[in-house]
């Protein structure tokens, strides 16, 4: 199939400004499921709100834009009802991380089989470019006009601590990577966390004169680097990419089909 | 599932009727007086096959059952005042996405943590209005256990055939007391399924386009129609809108679906009204104490009467209006500052009729309580 039948065309076209790295990441994350090979009903998109999370509109699978941080909590709702279907959750880095943040660390811990994609632009883009818990600090945003103070989180620290059992991350720069990772996220049975860092040259972009998309991305190259590699024993300040974890382990949708199996061995639906 | 008699909690009677109703998706988060229903379900979902989730707080839990109803589940969710506010979000979601999905809150004493362990009937208003935006909603109440069945299949019934949240608002004196329930025959209730869509694969299937008798049929999640589900403004395709005419369709169709069935929604019971000129209005565990003053007074031949209100969204205004037109005096029974009263004046004639009778103690309203302010409200003094 091309890449057109997999979206809806008559909702085009989108609401994304010039040079954002959202569509980087549509485009990858489509070609990811081409190469899989999947059935269109068999995939339901979860999203939350923000600029990333428009994304599902635009996309021709069951499609469920709910409200800001909860897209994993809506999701492990379907999920658990329909283990069978594919769950593909993206967020913003605010979505997934501030507002998001409980959730995201619970989805993680329950090891539930769905794809959390970070799309990480590091701000606040559809309310005008307010900091996240990802900007970082000395960043420049509308709410830190004299620079960030706040830390910034590590999303594939964070992940790791929480539990889940399969964590990557890329940029939207490294396009090829995107869709690789993103396949074998999709394929693996357990919670899977991507991060794929993003431009916002609007605000992000903007505020810090990282200049236009082009130089933002060309930076993200420049500051990433594979896991392991050379040049990050000589320059540790290189984040890496690639992906960081991938286990096994007990897969909660799994897990309830044996409760469900435990609970009818004891007894029928009468009496406590 | 054959009839049985129980001797049992409220909060159990909600669990057997939510069951007999077809529930199979629950998720919950612990909180008092409410979690007996979650502890329940935990081990009757599995047993039948559903599904029980434990999360991480009520917020998530409304947002897994709204998911869970997407794929064809019907679903429930039960807490308590401090949970039943950090829903509200979501909950209007449900109303704007037209989800079906039972919320029960079993009241405690609040604001904030309030009295967790004590009576209130505090929430009646943040049911009407606890979610942001214009909008209606249908909240069902009981003070028996038979009652508390009823209303429960009740309020699924309705979900369906509304496409919309439905909110239980028990009360703590329900949930934890014990009492006698008849457990109806399979069959002997009729249920309201999930309507579906018989739009066929390959043609287009509009998720909001209402039929003419206002239902929208709905397709499951994963199955072939792939469609758009948002809680923004949306057109037919459920895709973003912000067209005034749109905008102004999709509202009039959220509020007239329930507002225009006010009739058909609204559930009471009456005890001694056609020759009332004392007419007590309540409802919940306050009814209880309200009829038994009914009850005791009339066999000293005081011509009292009780008005008990099952359904408090949308106000049943109609009813009241009728039945309290030749009633010399109206006393709203309520644990709480008269958060009925205000309706019940808003409905009525000559509004100064109306008086309230109430606690907001967390004491549980007694008929001794009532006794003693219709002596004042009399002016017999205590």
């Amino acid at each position: 199939m091309a890449i057109k039948d997999y979206i809806r065309e008559r909702f085009f076209p989108h609401m994304w400004c010039p040079g954002c790295g959202h569509g980087v990441v549509l485009n990858a994350m489509l070609r990811a499921i081409e190469n899989l090979g999947l059935n269109k009903n068999d995939i339901v998109m979860v999203s939350g709100i923000g600029c990333s999370s428009r994304i599902s509109g635009y996309v021709d699978f069951h499609t469920l834009h709910t409200v800001h941080g909860r897209a994993l909590a809506f999701a492990t709702g379907v999920k658990m009802s329909r283990p069978e279907l594919h769950l593909i959750v993206p967020m913003g880095d605010g979505d997934a991380l501030a507002i998001g943040g409980n959730h995201f660390i619970h989805a993680a811990r329950r090891n539930i089989d769905m794809t959390a994609v970070v799309m990480n632009n590091r701000i606040y883009g559809m309310t005008g470019g307010q900091y996240s818990p990802l900007s970082g600090y000395g960043i420049s945003a509308t709410t830190a006009p004299f620079g960030n103070i706040d830390q910034g989180f590590d999303i594939v620290e964070l992940a790791k601590a929480a539990g889940a059992t399969f964590v990557a991350r890329t940029t939207t720069y490294h396009v090829q990577q995107i869709a690789d990772i993103l396949q074998e996220a999709i394929l693996h049975k357990g919670f899977s966390v991507v991060e794929i860092m993003s431009q916002c040259p609007t605000y992000f972009g903007r505020k810090n004169k990282e200049g236009g998309a082009v130089e933002m991305m060309k930076r993200m190259k420049d500051m990433t680097t594979p896991i392991g590699s050379k040049a990050k024993e000589a320059h540790p300040e290189l984040i890496e990419r690639g992906v960081f974890v991938r286990k096994e382990l007990p897969e909660y949708c799994s897990e309830y089909n044996k409760i469900i199996e435990r609970a009818q061995k004891k007894g029928t639906g009468k009496g406590r | 599932m054959s009839k049985s008699i129980k001797f049992i909690q409220g909060n159990e009677v909600c669990v057997e009727a939510a069951l007999y109703a077809g529930l199979n998706f629950f998720a919950g988060y612990p909180i008092t007086p409410s979690t007996e229903i979650a502890e329940l379900l935990a081990s009757r979902l599995p047993r039948i096959g559903g599904r029980f989730i434990q999360m991480e707080d009520e917020i998530a839990s409304i947002c897994a059952i709204i998911g869970a109803s997407l794929t064809g589940n019907k679903v429930m969710t039960a807490t308590s005042g401090p949970g039943f506010s950090l829903m509200q979000e979501a909950l209007g979601y449900a109303v704007m996405a037209e989800i079906p999905s039972v919320i029960v809150n079993v009241q405690r004493g609040g604001p904030s943590t309030g009295l967790p362990t004590h009576v209130s009937q505090g929430d009646v208003n943040q049911a009407r209005w606890g979610t942001h935006g214009d909008h209606a909603i249908i909240t069902l109440t009981a003070s028996n256990h038979q009652d508390v069945f009823a209303m429960t299949v009740d309020a699924f019934n309705l979900a369906e055939t509304y496409r919309t949240p439905v909110i239980l608002l028990f009360d703590e004196v329900v949930g934890h007391m014990r009492e006698r329930v008849v457990i109806p025959e399979k069959g002997e209730v009729a249920l309201v399924e999930r309507l579906r869509t018989a739009v066929k694969s390959g043609v287009d299937y509009h998720p909001y386009l209402p039929r003419e008798d206002g239902r929208l049929p709905m397709s499951d999640f994963g199955g072939v129609h792939r469609y758009n589900v948002t809680g923004l403004a949306h057109d037919m395709w459920g895709f973003p809108s912000g067209n005034p005419q749109v905008v102004h369709g999709l509202m009039r169709h959220l509020i007239d679906k329930i507002q225009n069935n006010a009739a058909e929604i609204a559930r009471t019971r009456e005890y001694y009204l056609e020759d009332a000129d004392c007419i007590l209005i309540s409802y919940g565990s306050s009814a209880r104490s309200s009829l038994h003053v009914v009850e005791n007074r009339r066999k000293r031949g005081e011509r009292l009467g009780l008005l008990e209100l099952q359904t408090l969204w949308p106000f049943p205004d109609h009813i009241v209006r009728e039945r309290c037109c030749r009633a010399q005096t109206i006393v709203v029974v309520e644990m709480n500052m008269g958060q009925v009263l205000e309706q019940v004046k808003l409905a009525v004639d000559r509004p100064e009729r109306v008086f309230l009778a109430n606690r907001m103690d967390g004491v549980f309203i007694n008929p001794t309580d009532i006794r003693n302010i219709l002596r004042l409200i009399q002016g017999r003094g205590i």
